[in-house]
């Protein structure tokens, strides 16, 4: 065990170094939070597809994908140093997670050579922008219940059904769509996963508003969309392994990606240090010091977590269960971290005054911070997959596993 | 001993239901959130219609002098019905101000026109670093006031507002101030719940009117009065998220199921239910040492403005979670009562500062004392 940089590591952190230093300039406090549920404009995408096309340029796009792939053949650990790296610089919004993250290793792990061809360097060079089409209205924790249906056609499929959530999809050219193949067959079994364009007049996108105000999700209506039998990735009737794939990958960079991202407890000592509570600095007060000390060791902890989730796939071990706990506490402790924000922010707690800018960053971190506790499998699904899959314990009773879904 | 309601007043309650029932559905609410408008001036004259804003006024000025008890009833079904009305500083604050420090002259005044909807009272006694009498930065000399206050509640719709300011001597007194006086400045807040509006407000040597009754003590009974009121605004609010909740959780199907047949879901809304009964009995202990002058008061208040706090902000977070993705959009109902919440506790300052006044009064005093 060792937590400083190995001789290569150290290395790799001074080259990223030396080219971020050329090509981006450092933060200097003043730019917008880094937040994945932030609504993004076309501004915001157009600077993110320069950025990633410039990394891709220069090999730090897709860093632990394999070169084959146009990877970097990267370990995990040197995917955190980057992070930790680019993350000291002003540099546009992520728009690539899902590309990056989720479908180039669904991709990767059951695509054909040609949809590897097609999909992958796109997505890397971020010309490609992808978004997850799995959740539907009936549809979210117990995603096998969908309803999108997708039926033979001649040599194609044709697709029909309502999506909902789909981060992005707005700004999206490609989405990774589960649909329903076969209802006579019980619910886990009969889905298909497709890969298809958002341009098609098929497909309609119409953004929601979320309760921070703005709309980073919509959803997407589709109607009689045809697909070539290609677009289909995985087998017929594979879906579910398809999206198990893509499910844990999605675990993994959320609680990866996010240790490091969203606000610092320390940006609360800052806090603390220029307000009053009961008379006082609020600093000198033994309460928010004990908060603050409690919320810096719950997210050092999680860090520390994401890095031993880094180092057993650093050993070659396939992403497991353990992006569930990042998954399961990041987002109360953002929820935490918000509320206390704002009361240390003023009496006017929640209230813009004197303190405007502060209240108002904390405020944004309380209405993100819910959309993390519920995307991506909510806190209640993370538990239940600790408790079964981790800890063994028994499976809950279930009533829909083996009745066909049509009769459901 | 009696913890529980008498029958006229549960008839009191049902007519208020039923009155709120009809002009602030939660359709309002949303409405009122996406155009961003703060006062509901119509159910606030229902409930002058009513003549539920005298309830608490006397009979002589234009009241029907009901007790605490049944201003507490009116509290928490205007909290339920999340309508957008200045209950707290009007009822809970101006009126027993003015009723207990007032001169005939401004009981005369003041109090039909507020049994009448007529007048808004606003309460401007918050500054950025306190609420109490003890933090009042403002100043009156010669009965002109200068001071910053913020945040108030319906600053902006208000005709006056009751400020708490020090007076030549340096002591915390109560002035009513015309907001439409020379010296008055009003700049509006970002506010969390843009539906229950706070402004600041900027006083440069402004005329007022002292409330002659008022000193530190009187002033902060009046607070802790106001915090047991607000905590049944807070119950009503509360009660009401938690039976949506409820009612999504026994619709919402997944994997073949209820999503309230899952012990996760069933168990933190059996969590909601009793922080929230837990509150109620704080409140109920609170309302009675009101009414009855108790020399408990502060520590009910405090009691029950802390429980009331916990229960509003854990219901409200979880029933975001509870309906998942929906919860977190714009458009369902979750956030409102989130929003409300907040702006609440902003009004009457946070768990902290309730906190360490407990404390004084049920630890400190008494040490002190002996
Ligand atoms: C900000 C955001 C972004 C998202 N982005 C995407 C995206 O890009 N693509 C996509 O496909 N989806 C996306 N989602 C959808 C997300 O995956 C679902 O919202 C989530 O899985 C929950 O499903 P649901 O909304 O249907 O809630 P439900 O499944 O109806 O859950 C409601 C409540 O019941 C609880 N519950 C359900 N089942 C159980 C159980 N068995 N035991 C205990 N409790 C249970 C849940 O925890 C939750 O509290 C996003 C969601 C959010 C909030």
């Amino acid at each position: 065990m060792d937590f400083s940089d190995s001789p290569e590591e150290a290395a790799f952190r001074a080259t990223a170094r030396d080219w971020l230093d050329a090509n981006a300039s450092l933060r200097d406090g003043s730019e917008k939070t880094q937040d994945h549920f932030m609504a993004r404009d076309a501004d915001d995408v157009a600077r993110a597809q320069d950025w990633q096309a410039r990394k891709a340029g220069a090999g730090w796009a897709g860093l632990t994908w394999p070169s084959a792939f146009g990877g970097r053949d990267a370990t995990p650990i040197e995917q955190v140093i980057w992070n930790q790296e680019e993350g000291r610089f002003a540099v546009p919004p992520n728009v690539f997670l899902i590309g990056i993250g989720l479908v180039g290793p669904t991709v990767m792990t059951h695509g054909t050579e040609a949809q590897k061809a097609a999909v992958l360097p796109r997505a890397l060079t971020g010309e490609d922008i992808w978004c997850q089409l799995f959740s539907e209205p009936a549809a979210g924790s117990d995603l096998a219940g969908i309803r999108t249906r997708a039926r033979r056609d001649g040599d194609d499929w044709v697709i029909s059904g309502q999506k909902v959530w789909t981060s992005g999809a707005h700004y999206s050219s490609h989405g990774i769509l589960l649909a329903r193949t076969d209802p006579k067959v019980p619910k886990h079994k009969g889905m298909t996963m497709f890969l298809v364009e958002m341009s098609d007049p098929a497909i309609e996108t119409r953004p929601i508003r979320q309760i921070s105000g703005g709309a980073s999700f919509n959803e997407v209506f589709i109607d009689n969309l045809r697909v070539p039998d290609s677009a289909r990735l995985g087998g017929e009737s594979e879906g579910w392994k398809v999206a198990l794939t893509t499910l844990m990958n999605e675990r993994f960079s959320i609680s990866v990606g996010r240790a490091s991202g969203g606000a610092r407890a320390e940006e609360l000592i800052a806090l603390a240090a220029r307000v009053e509570r009961n008379g006082r600095p609020a600093i000198e007060d033994g309460d928010v010091r004990a908060r603050i000390a409690d919320f810096i060791a719950r997210q050092r902890g999680l860090e520390f977590t994401s890095y031993r989730v880094m180092t057993s796939l650093s050993r070659g071990e396939a992403p497991g269960e353990e992006g569930s706990i990042g998954k399961l506490l990041l987002g109360k402790l953002r929820q935490e971290m918000g509320a206390f924000g704002m009361e240390l922010a003023g009496t006017a707690a929640g209230i813009s005054s004197k303190a405007g800018d502060d209240v108002a960053r904390w405020r944004n971190e309380y209405l993100t911070a819910p959309g993390n506790r519920i995307a991506g499998g909510s806190d209640e699904i993370q538990r239940t997959i600790i408790g079964e899959r981790i800890l063994g314990l028994p499976p809950e009773i279930r009533v829909d596993k083996t009745v066909p879904f049509s009769e459901l | 001993m009696n913890f529980g309601f008498s029958e006229e007043q549960d008839t009191i309650r049902e007519t208020l239901a039923r009155l709120l029932g009809d002009h602030a559905t939660l359709a309002v609410a949303h409405d009122r959130l996406d155009t961003a408008k703060g006062f509901d001036a119509p159910t606030w004259a229902a409930l002058a219609e009513g003549g539920w804003l005298g309830l608490a006024i006397a009979e002589d000025v234009g009241g029907s002098d009901m007790g605490a008890v049944e201003l507490a009833i009116l509290a928490e079904e205007i909290g339920r019905s999340l309508a957008a009305v200045p209950f707290a500083p009007v009822l809970g604050i101006a009126v027993p101000a003015i009723e207990s420090m007032g001169t005939k002259s401004q009981r005369e005044t003041y109090l039909p026109q507020i049994a009448s909807g007529q007048t808004i009272i606003a309460a401007a006694f918050a500054e950025d670093g306190g609420l109490g009498p003890e933090k009042s930065t403002a100043t009156v000399a010669q009965d002109r006031l200068t001071g910053r206050k913020t945040p108030v509640t319906f600053g902006a719709e208000a005709d006056q507002a009751l400020v708490i300011a020090k007076d030549h001597d340096g002591t915390a007194r109560l002035y009513l101030a015309d907001l439409c006086a020379p010296g008055v400045t009003i700049r509006a807040l970002d506010c969390i719940d843009r539906t229950r509006p706070a402004v600041e407000i900027l006083f440069d040597n402004t005329p007022v009117e002292l409330l002659p009754g008022s000193d530190p003590m009187a002033i902060r009974r009046l607070v802790d009065g106001a915090a047991v009121l607000a905590a049944f605004e807070q119950i009503g609010l509360a009660e009401r998220i938690l039976s949506l909740t409820t009612a999504y959780a026994g619709e919402r199907q997944a994997f073949g199921r209820q999503i309230g047949s899952f012990q996760a879901v069933k168990h933190r809304l059996a969590d909601m239910f009793a922080k929230i009964e837990l509150a109620r009995s704080n409140a109920f202990f609170g309302v009675w040492a009101l009414a009855s002058g108790d020399n408990r008061l502060p520590e009910a208040a405090a009691v029950a403005r802390l429980s009331a706090l916990d229960a509003v902000q854990f219901t409200t977070e979880e029933s975001i979670q509870l309906h998942g993705g929906i919860g977190f959009t714009w458009a369902a109902d979750p956030h409102l009562f989130l929003r409300r919440g907040w702006q609440l506790k902003a009004e009457l300052g946070p768990a902290a500062i309730w906190r360490e006044r407990l404390f004084e009064n049920i630890a400190d005093a008494p040490r002190a004392a002996s």
